[in-house]
């Protein structure tokens, strides 16, 4: 099957820029709506786009040269390509044939199976492909084909993946035809349940769709038995639907779909996605037992829709967590979790856990979770402006949100394409349109994955009989790398969360979700009134934002409860200690405020923090509206930095979080991880100054095996200057102290508020104190390519800026912490890793040069994870001698194994960070590695 | 066409049955009150009357069985959604044999029946609450979990969610439609917190409409043609603060039901009538 490409203009170059290429062409042609998306972010940014891609990818080579652990990155100048068959089955039943390079992404594939079918409005739909237990896993279009599929041939199904809760917002009619191809099937396999009087209704609609009016003389009498219905069709249900089918005499195909859908959408298990499980430790107050039944180890089913996380017993409902119930989604090993926002009466978060049948149903389930809550609930309906949306047009499909897609399909100008619908022939073989037999029973459906799953053994037979041992080994691998993913914050879709978070950082175990309350920043903003008034009037400006929580993701928790709350160190336990936003206000408030604030502690190997500095010239605009608000700020915003920030602002009470999300790559190595921190920090400046800073750090650790043996650090800082300003930078404070010492006490929930608490009335006090400080300015010009070239020239020359231990946690958690100037990077080895960390910086503009740390206005931390990567962002926001300075840093950790090119990672993640903010430059990039120094090292 | 889950409050019918003579002595309560049955007989016609000919429903009436006390109250002994009827197998042993009549009753009405064979469910019908868009099934002291489940599978449209009934005898002796997505609930802290759950259960968002007495929150709501919103609640004699409640309901044509006998033997309005619509079903 595989064979040579000539010269493909794409291999002679090094493979990661190929990569990149490849994802952006698949990701640009793809959907002719992202153009429109791309323009405002290109037009927003001080270079063009183009230049900015060229720039990062010098960056790359830069990196990687600094690096001996990249020496393992591909080949340059491969030119064999090989070529892998793909045989696609679509939801006609038909099969598609296609090749496509071995080395490519999902979203090749996905991308020519849709010009095949026509079909623009993507994003609900995805691929599927069967794993050696015959389960059903989605394809990941960001990841190589050859990464996901261990075994057999490349067999896969075209699926609906995400079932639009309102079809009649779908553009066009065939978006529409397609979901009721699949629905239909859905049907007959029974995988979606309905009465008899919904089979008909159905049916009927169905059959107008294909044959149109009802005619005997054409039709004959028993057209209607070729079709297939229903699970158990019935000689009385086809009597029903063809009465039901005379009577529609004159519907048009899309219309007769257009009902149909409109009676499926309704049905309580549309678009649920179920998964087996067992119910785990103490029972909710909601859950109803039957009496006298220990609710431990009930058999559940957990099903997964547009709404939220549904818990099923048998087919009763037993419980239902809308997504904004739900703070943290993880699993570890077979374990599911979910953290529960307390409700009104209860004082506490609870965590719910749910066993599953082994790990990869686990993980395959937290990732359904992470979609859905990512696609549907991310974006808010009054979206702020265009530049979040080129936020979503970068992203893989699995990123883009329900909203985005909207918003893009909205500007499909074609004529309605035609097409066939002529697929009656598929429900005469006896098979469901995924190659399943078809289930006569439905009893069965609520045990749908299992059924189904089992049926495919047979038909694939054979692939399973391929899988050998180490293929299994790889697998695990993979499985890793899918499960890296921590935690991901689950950002409430209301909150004007323009952004999109859907990170993925693959623990190794287990991984969280996490979602972020929006309720958190809401107090945030009506609390800056108050804070108004004092700080106002004496700069002219303040506003500050305490940053309060803290997120720590855990690959490995111990215990079932260890997720969230642990704060137990396991060496395999990768920790990311993330700060969570707690809302500035005053003093008083700041109790409120602080109780939002989430914590997660998670028990990590390593844990590192990064501190950035931010600088703000005019303060003002970058306290979003409330600066507004307040006095006159300044008065001016950059556009820029207010069009980003603004809409939080603009949101719900609730909105606030802004979220960027950086999308990495995924790498896994068994053992190691491989942790990539990019912080990006923007600066807006009122008038004429305007600074950017980004760092970036990359994070290399190993965690896997107990003996993590060093870890390495390199950090590039670059940073740049727009090129109006003058940038003065003031160093914020970052503290990782703070966050430590929140970490540490965060063991419990309530001991987590309080030390936010503390920290931002302390932070407040600084402000006011910092107040008089002095500005440093700093005119950067240097963009993307110097710091490149700095990297790459003396990659490890830079020293380490700062790095802290994390040994203890705790640090003082106090007002210290906004003192505390850091360079940009705290880390915290670990017993058996030895960091490294390198910093680059564009400009002289250090943060250690200034002591003042200004006047902190805000200071924001979210995080979000995807399935690779865990992504913490920190806005800081200061004013110092009358300049206002955003920061932006971010974070993104990436475990991974050697096979994945941390260079091309750490370059996506500049680029992204630089697509999100159009306007800031990326003024610091900090690479930490950490590797481990077992043999495999050596491998890298 | 046929839309599914449309028309909620539509009925073209409704059974009821008649009061035995044995309801005053044997009929199963949960608090010891004597019982009047001429009252109560009384009390029933009127209801039956409003039924039949003040909204205009076609009624069959079932002859009372001097040896089920309870039968008046065939809410428990079926639960009627769309053109299928689930023949229930009630919680009390003394009421087992109720159920024999109604099937025969809603057979007669073309109906498909589906009847609770398994031994180990039970269901009372006055622990189903619909609401139009799914059902809400108390876990109560008639109701178990297997009764759930066999109406969940009767009626594969609509999300099934467990209650758990922690007071009172039924889920709507504290609860009951008032209109589409409205709930009308009782305030009693049992009442408030089993709103809450059905409320985190649902995909959908309900009104409530909160009265002072739980008892008070049992009503019967229907949308008829040419009357639109009727909602049958009890009357201000029994109730007064939550007649005042009902009162607000300016689009509803509320009609006082008088239930104070029969509210004695725990019986509701909803208990004593299945309502059914055979238009709009296939």
């Amino acid at each position: 099957m595989t064979t040579e490409s000539g010269t493909d203009s794409e291999a002679k170059q090094p493979q990661e820029n190929k990569e990149t290429e490849k994802a952006k062409a698949a990701a640009e042609p793809t959907s002719p709506q992202n153009q429109p998306e791309q323009l405002p972010a290109a037009a927003g940014h001080s270079t063009p786009a183009r230049t900015e891609q060229e720039r990062q990818e010098e960056d790359l080579v830069s990196h990687r040269s600094s690096t001996s652990r990249l020496s393992r990155s591909p080949l340059r100048g491969v030119k064999k390509v090989k070529i892998m068959q793909c045989k696609v089955t679509l939801l006609d039943g038909s099969d598609f044939t296609l090749n496509v390079e071995k080395r490519a992404k999902g979203q090749v594939l996905f991308d020519k199976i849709c010009d095949h079918l026509n079909l623009l409005e993507r994003d609900y739909f995805g691929i599927t492909c069967r794993d050696v237990e015959n389960q059903k896993n989605w394809l990941d279009p960001s990841k190589e084909l050859k990464k996901q599929i261990r075994t057999g041939p490349w067999n896969f199904a075209f699926n609906v993946k995400f079932y639009p809760p309102d079809p009649s917002q779908l553009t066009e009619d065939i978006t529409r035809y397609y979901l009721c191809l699949q629905l239909r099937d859905d049907v007959v396999s029974g995988r979606l349940p309905c009465s008899f009087a919904t089979h008909t209704v159905l049916g009927s609609y169905t059959v107008q769709s294909e044959l149109g009016d009802y005619d005997p003389e054409e039709l004959g009498s028993d057209y209607i038995s070729e079709l297939r219905f229903a699970p158990n069709q019935t000689k009385e249900l086809e009597e029903k639907v063809m009465e039901l089918h005379k009577t529609y005499k004159g519907m048009t195909p899309a219309e007769a779909e257009m009902h149909f859908l409109e009676n499926a959408k309704k049905l309580s298990m549309y678009g649920v996605d179920l998964h087996h499980a067992k119910l785990v430790g103490s029972l909710y107050e909601c859950l109803a037992p039957a009496e006298g039944e220990d609710s431990e180890g009930v058999e559940i089913m957990l099903g997964v829709c547009s709404s939220g996380l549904l818990i099923y017993r048998d087919r009763l409902r037993i419980n239902r967590f809308a997504w904004p119930k739900i703070l943290k989604i993880s699993y570890k090993r077979n374990n599911f979790y979910i953290k529960i926002r307390p409700g009104e009466f209860e004082q506490f978060e609870s965590t719910i856990g749910f066993k599953l049948p082994n790990h990869r149903a686990a993980k395959r389930l937290w990732k359904v979770c992470v979609e859905h809550h990512t696609f549907f609930r991310l974006v808010s309906p009054d979206a702020p402006p265009k530049k979040f949306l080129s936020l979503g047009s970068k992203f893989r499909y699995s990123g883009r949100t329900q909203a985005q897609t909207r918003r893009a399909s909205s500007q499909i100008i074609r004529p309605a394409p035609l097409f066939e619908r002529s697929s009656s022939k598929r429900y005469n073989m006896s098979r469901s349109l995924d190659g399943a037999p078809i289930m006569e029973n439905h009893e069965t459906l609520m045990k749908d994955s299992a059924a189904d799953g089992a049926a495919k053994v047979i038909a694939k037979g054979d692939i399973i009989t391929t899988v050998t041992t180490e293929k299994k080994a790889e697998e695990e691998k993979a499985e890793q790398e899918d499960a890296q993913m921590d935690a991901v914050e689950m950002p409430e879709p209301m909150a004007t969360t323009p952004l999109r978070q859907d990170t993925k950082s693959d623990a190794d175990e287990d991984s969280e979700m996490r979602t972020q309350t929006q309720d958190e920043k809401p107090a945030g903003e009506g609390t800056k009134e108050e804070v108004e008034p004092k700080v106002t009037e004496a700069a002219g400006y303040l506003v500050k934002y305490v940053v309060d929580s803290i997120a720590t993701d855990l690959a490995t928790s111990s215990g079932p409860h260890g997720i969230s709350l642990s704060t137990t160190m396991d060496d395999d336990v990768f920790m990311d200690g993330t700060l969570r936003e707690v809302d500035e206000k005053t003093p008083d408030s700041q109790e409120e405020v602080s109780e939002r604030a989430e914590m997660k502690v998670s028990p990590g190997a390593v844990r590192q923090e990064v501190s950035q500095a931010i600088s703000d010239k005019k303060g003002t605009l970058i306290i979003l509206k409330e600066a507004e608000d307040k006095v006159d700020t300044e008065g001016k915003e950059t556009s820029a930095a207010d069009e980003e920030e603004a809409p939080v602002v603009p949101g719900e009470a609730e909105a606030g979080e802004n979220e960027m999300l950086s999308k990495e790559k995924e790498y896994i190595k068994e053992d190691m991880s491989v942790v990539l921190e990019a912080k990006t920090t923007v600066v807006k400046t009122q008038s004429p100054t305007m600074e950017i800073k980004t760092d970036d750090m990359t994070q290399i650790k190993g965690s896997g095996s107990p003996k993590k043996a060093m870890a390495s650090w390199i950090s590039e800082g670059v940073k740049t200057d727009a090129s109006e300003v003058i940038g003065v930078s003031t160093k914020q404070v970052k503290e990782m102290k703070t966050f430590d010492a929140m970490q540490q006490k965060a063991e419990i929930f309530t001991f987590v508020k309080e030390v936010q608490t503390e920290q931002s009335k302390s932070s407040l006090t600084q402000i006011t104190v910092s107040e008089s400080s002095s500005t440093s300015l700093s005119v950067s010009t240097l963009g993307w390519v110097s710091s490149s070239e700095k990297a790459s020239a003396e990659p490890e020359e830079r020293a380490v800026v700062a790095t802290e231990t994390e040994a203890a946690p705790v640090e003082s958690t106090g007002p210290t912490s906004l003192d505390a100037v850091e360079v940009g990077t705290k880390e915290m080895p670990v017993v058996h890793t030895e960091t490294k960390t390198i910093t680059y910086e564009s400009a002289e503009v250090d943060t250690n040069g200034d002591v003042d740390p200004g006047v902190l206005l805000s200071a924001q931390t979210i995080t979000s994870e995807t399935s690779s990567t865990t992504t913490t962002t920190h806005i800081t926001k200061t004013v110092k001698g009358g300049i206002s300075e955003t920061r932006i840093e971010k974070r993104i950790v990436i475990t991974g194994d050697t096979d994945i090119d941390h260079d091309q990672a750490l370059a996506q993640a500049i680029k992204e960070a630089k697509e999100q903010h159009p306007d800031m430059s990326v003024t610091k990039v900090v690479v930490h590695k950490e590797t481990e120094i077992t043999p495999e090292d050596g491998e890298d | 066409m046929a839309g599914l889950m449309v028309g909620f409050g539509h009925y073209t019918h409704a059974i009821v049955r008649g009061i035995p003579a044995s309801l005053a002595k044997e009929a199963l309560r949960s608090s010891q009150s004597e019982v009047d049955v001429v009252n109560a007989r009384r009390e029933h016609e009127a209801y039956v009357e409003v039924l039949g000919t003040r909204l205009g429903l076609e009624v069959v009436e079932l002859p009372a069985d001097e040896s089920l006390p309870d039968c008046v109250f065939v809410e428990d002994a079926a639960v009627v959604c769309g053109d299928t009827a689930l023949i229930t197998r009630p919680g009390a042993e003394s009421r087992r044999r109720e159920t024999e009549a109604m099937k025969g009753a809603l057979k007669d009405l073309n109906l498909n029946i589906v009847e609770m064979t398994d031994e180990n469910a039970t269901l009372d019908g006055g622990d189903v609450l619909f609401t139009g868009r799914e059902f809400f099934v108390g876990l109560s002291k008639r109701t178990n979990q297997r009764g759930a489940e066999i109406l969940a599978d009767a009626f594969k449209d609509y999300a099934v969610s467990t209650v758990p009934v922690l007071e009172g005898l039924h889920l709507k002796s504290f609860c009951s439609m008032g209109g589409p997505g409205l709930i009308v609930i009782g305030s009693s802290e049992p009442a408030q917190k089993a709103l809450k759950i059905m409320q985190q259960m649902s995909d959908h968002r309900y009104d409530k409409l909160t009265v002072p007495d739980d008892l008070a929150a049992n009503c019967i709501y229907m949308n008829l043609p040419n009357k639109g919103h009727v909602l049958l609640h009890p009357t201000a004699e029994e109730f007064p603060e939550s007649v005042k409640v009902f009162e607000k309901l300016k689009d509803h044509m509320l009609i006082p039901v008088s239930n104070m006998e029969k509210v004695k033997v725990d019986g509701a309005l909803t208990c004593c009538s299945v309502l059914i619509n055979k238009k709009g079903n296939i």
